[in-house]
């Protein structure tokens, strides 16, 4: 009879790597090429409308750069980026539709009031919860310091 | 000569905020939302402390569009809507600065949810 301790060593030496540096890479490449389309975006609008202040640019920016996220989800892409990427497609804000669109997607057969309506804060909840409350600590320390 | 140089620093710097949100997975086996919600944090302390501009003004869309740049949002307009508007102003700054992302990612997943059929098998 094997001990925990000796169980616990034979699974780690017999379990796969994880590929560390290969998926730091990847992370890294992804990521930064989905900054750099985010780039663009942010340019080629201020290039179509010179007019616009430099936060709307910004926020326009946000909204097509989500849209991206959420097509490239709904049509099964943004998945298959990510089995590769991993942080690279989690942690722009393309990631962020990412996880909302994919639950909502997964669970539209329970229906639209619990199924998508419901569902697709799963990830994205506590992001805006945590964002929302500490926004308003923000913003309440800030008048009194 | 100067544009190819930005968009080097956006990847750069972008890229470098993804790799450290990997190895953080790596290491600590976290879930994408908690991922998410510390990165976001970043940003709003690195905008209260007064340094996230001075990276913007580096890495521009390198760390806007990472979710650094939600959280900083969220922290500028908060403090921008004290400035202005008092209590009020403090208490919905954040949530005003956050609304094109969330009413965003809302449209979008509820649209989309309504017209396209989950790709994964796995249920």
């Amino acid at each position: 009879m094997t001990d925990k301790a000796e169980y616990r060593a034979f699974v780690k030496r017999n379990s796969p790597k994880s590929p560390m540096w290969r998926s730091l890479f990847a992370a890294f490449v992804v990521g930064g090429l989905i900054c750099m389309a985010g780039e663009g975006v942010h340019d080629a609008i201020s290039a179509l409308f010179p007019a616009l202040p430099d936060e709307d640019v910004g926020s326009w920016t946000t909204v097509v750069m989500i849209f991206v996220g959420a097509f490239l989800t709904a049509i099964g892409v943004y998945d298959k980026i990510g089995r590769v990427a991993g942080g690279g497609s989690i942690i722009p804000i393309t990631g962020f539709a990412n996880s909302v669109v994919s639950p909502a997607l997964e669970y539209n057969r329970e229906g639209v009031f619990f199924g998508i309506c419901a569902k697709m804060f799963v990830i994205a909840g506590p992001i805006i919860v945590f964002g929302i409350v500490a926004g308003i600590l923000v913003g309440v320390l800030g008048l009194i310091g | 000569m100067s544009v190819f140089l930005t968009y080097l620093k956006v990847f750069a710097v972008g890229g470098g905020l993804c790799a450290l949100g990997q190895l953080l997975i790596n290491k600590t086996e976290m879930s994408s939302a908690r991922i998410l919600v510390t990165f976001m944090l970043l940003g709003l302390v690195l905008e209260v402390a007064g340094v996230f501009d001075a990276i913007k003004e580096f890495a521009s869309s390198g760390v806007t569009v990472p979710i650094t740049g939600f959280g900083s949002a969220i922290a500028k307009g908060a403090l921008e809507g004290g400035r202005e508007g008092g209590l009020l102003g403090a208490v919905s700054g954040g949530l005003k600065a956050a609304a094109p992302g969330v009413s965003a990612v809302i449209l979008f997943g509820f649209l989309f949810a309504l017209v396209f059929r989950s790709r994964s098998k796995k249920i």
